[in-house]
């Protein structure tokens, strides 16, 4: 069976929020119900059928030929089967997904991934601010799964992060990892301003020593771990990474002494 | 009783008598196969006989570094006993005390069973805080903080109720030198059966022992039909060319790796003939009312 799929007749004109196209949301419903679905913003009650050409049956399969930065809330709650959007998207992308995958081919706005569960969740382009983390007022990030940026992510990226793991592979802005509670954000490239600030546990990794740490960061030597080449072949195994990250003995940060300084940059040493 | 021969040896048409069991195992693996092998050896040392040690537990394959989690030469261990209980109680025991202790070590689950035993989730309070918890790639892992790194350890291991205890086979011989002999050839071909281990010293054991014996409170004494020092008093299973005999026991993770084991193991011996080996091999066995798996040897040649 062909995928679901919603083609972008013409570029919309006022943000849409898509959280109501996953293939839960949209099983047994027909194409004339799909397209009276309200995903404007406005007063003006824009459908699915204004924006969109329906093609496809597949509802586990969902495809969004087209993107646009105004497409608000994509696969958010996803919880099941697979999504995919040829181009870009705005912010809230795949919000509080719990299972099934999410691709978006293009970039993604602000709070990309904002409290993920379960899942994996890729972006082959860039994502805003905020990557995985809450909205003003929740108290944890993301929770679980797998959240990959394939270009770069903005400030603030992993906020609050619980658990899972996020992969950012052309660098990062300021305050990677603010907040952290626990679980695994991995940088390639450039990090910004004191990367894991507040940091309560968890790992940040990176695969070159941190520019621009916090002084409540502090050298804890180049162990020879286990858990570097375990989370190497992870990273090979899940295509996140095509060549190891850290190596068998990384260089390791421990902070944020600021809070419970129980967390940790790991970082591959280049000088050797 | 009827005899068969193969190759010049004499095969009891008898069978060995096996117990229903419980078994998890882990993979330990460290910077070399030395010392992974040397926790492992460590960590299933005095663990025979379920009789006396509480579990029964040996080094099941060696594995190289591309078949194991982290990318470093290790070795899979089996551990069997008789209930969930002391088999939890012996791996956690055996894991604080040996594996955690060992330099480089790292281990992980090496049975995806129906139930769980707790590692590294039993260890983790040795980190005094500073230990921390890693769940990727659906698997949870624990990296306790120690003198040469970080021990890491999966949180949990499987447990299986398929697991087969007792497989035997007896190498009579006609000194101690060829019953030793024919019990290594037997005992380097069945460390090749995967899902097998022998818990004895080396894989051999010496003293055989029967049920029960004439003190109170010995739950097995020595098996005197088999004590070729006892030929004449007793009512022996021995014939006068017999001077030595030496026994294999095999632990399984299903009665078809147990099997497998006994079939390897008499393959080996046979193939090695009588000159230098064993003249006759036989089985042990309760007369089949104690152990719901019986191996018939004359099924196991192949």
């Amino acid at each position: 069976m062909k995928a679901l799929t919603f083609t972008l007749i013409s570029q919309p004109k006022e943000r849409l929020d898509l959280s109501g196209l996953t293939p839960a949301a949209l099983a047994g419903l027909s194409d004339i119900q799909v397209a009276r679905l309200r995903i404007g913003t406005r007063r003006s009650p824009v459908a699915v059928g204004d924006v969109f050409k329906i093609t496809g049956k597949d509802v586990s399969n969902i495809v969004f030929e087209g993107g646009s930065a105004r497409f608000d809330k994509i696969g958010a709650g996803l919880s099941a089967g697979s999504m995919r959007v040829t181009g870009d998207v705005g912010c809230q992308a795949g919000r509080r997904m719990s299972g099934g995958s999410l691709c978006i081919e293009g970039s993604a706005g602000d709070h990309a991934g904002s409290c993920i569960i379960n899942g994996r969740m890729e972006i082959k382009g860039n994502a805003g601010d905020y990557l995985g983390g809450p909205l003003a007022g929740e108290q944890i990030g993301t929770e679980g799964g797998i959240l990959i940026v394939r270009g770069k992510a903005g400030d603030y990226a992993g906020d609050r992060l619980r658990r899972g793991t996020i992969a950012i592979l052309k660098g990062c802005g300021d305050y990677a990892g603010y907040r952290m509670i626990a679980g695994t954000i991995v940088v390639c490239g450039r990090t910004g301003a004191i990367p894991g600030y507040l940091m309560k546990r968890g790992s940040l990794l990176f695969d070159r020593r941190p520019e621009n740490l916090s002084p409540t960061f502090l050298p804890c030597g180049e162990p020879e771990i286990a858990f570097s080449t375990l989370f190497d072949r992870f990273l090979i195994d899940e295509k996140i990474m095509d060549r190891a990250l850290l190596g068998s003995k990384p260089g390791k940060y421990g902070g944020d002494n600021a809070v419970s300084g129980k967390g940790e940059i790991l970082f591959r040493k280049r000088d050797r | 009783m009827q005899q068969l021969s193969r190759n010049g040896i004499l095969v009891d048409d008898t069978f060995a008598e096996a117990f229903g069991m419980r078994a998890t195992a882990i993979i330990i693996t460290a910077p070399t196969l030395r010392w992974a092998r040397q926790a492992a050896i460590t960590m299933t040392g005095y663990a025979t006989s379920v009789i006396g040690c509480g579990c029964e537990a040996a080094i099941d394959v060696d594995l190289p570094a591309s078949k194991t989690p982290d990318g470093r030469p290790g070795c899979r261990v089996m551990i069997f006993a008789m209930g969930t209980d002391e088999l939890q109680k012996q791996l956690k025991s055996r894991l604080g005390q040996c594996v955690l202790t060992s330099p480089g070590s790292a281990c992980f689950a090496g049975l995806d069973g129906t139930a769980s035993l707790d590692l590294g989730n039993s260890l983790r309070y040795f980190g005094d805080g500073w230990q921390i918890s890693k769940k990727f790639g659906g698997k949870h892992y624990w990296r306790v903080p120690v003198m040469d790194g970080e021990f890491l350890c999966e949180a949990t291991t499987g447990l299986t109720k398929l697991a087969v205890g007792g497989g035997n086979l007896l190498f009579l011989a006609a000194d101690n030198t060829k019953a030793l002999n024919a019990a290594e050839r037997a005992v380097t071909a069945i460390e090749k059966v995967p899902g097998a281990i022998m818990p004895f010293p080396g894989g051999i054991v010496r003293s055989g022992s029967k049920v029960g014996g004439k003190y109170k409170g010995m739950m097995a004494s020595t098996n005197d039909a088999f004590a070729p020092t006892l030929r004449g008093v007793v009512d022996t299973s021995l014939t006068p060319d017999i001077n030595a005999v030496l026994e294999i026991v095999i632990d399984g993770e299903t009665s078809d790796a147990v099997a497998a084991a006994m079939r390897a193991g008499l393959k080996a011996v046979i193939d090695f003939g009588p000159k230098k080996g064993a003249l006759r091999i036989s089985a042990g066995n309760y007369g089949g009312k104690l152990g719901k798996f019986h191996y018939h040897l004359k099924d196991l040649l192949s």
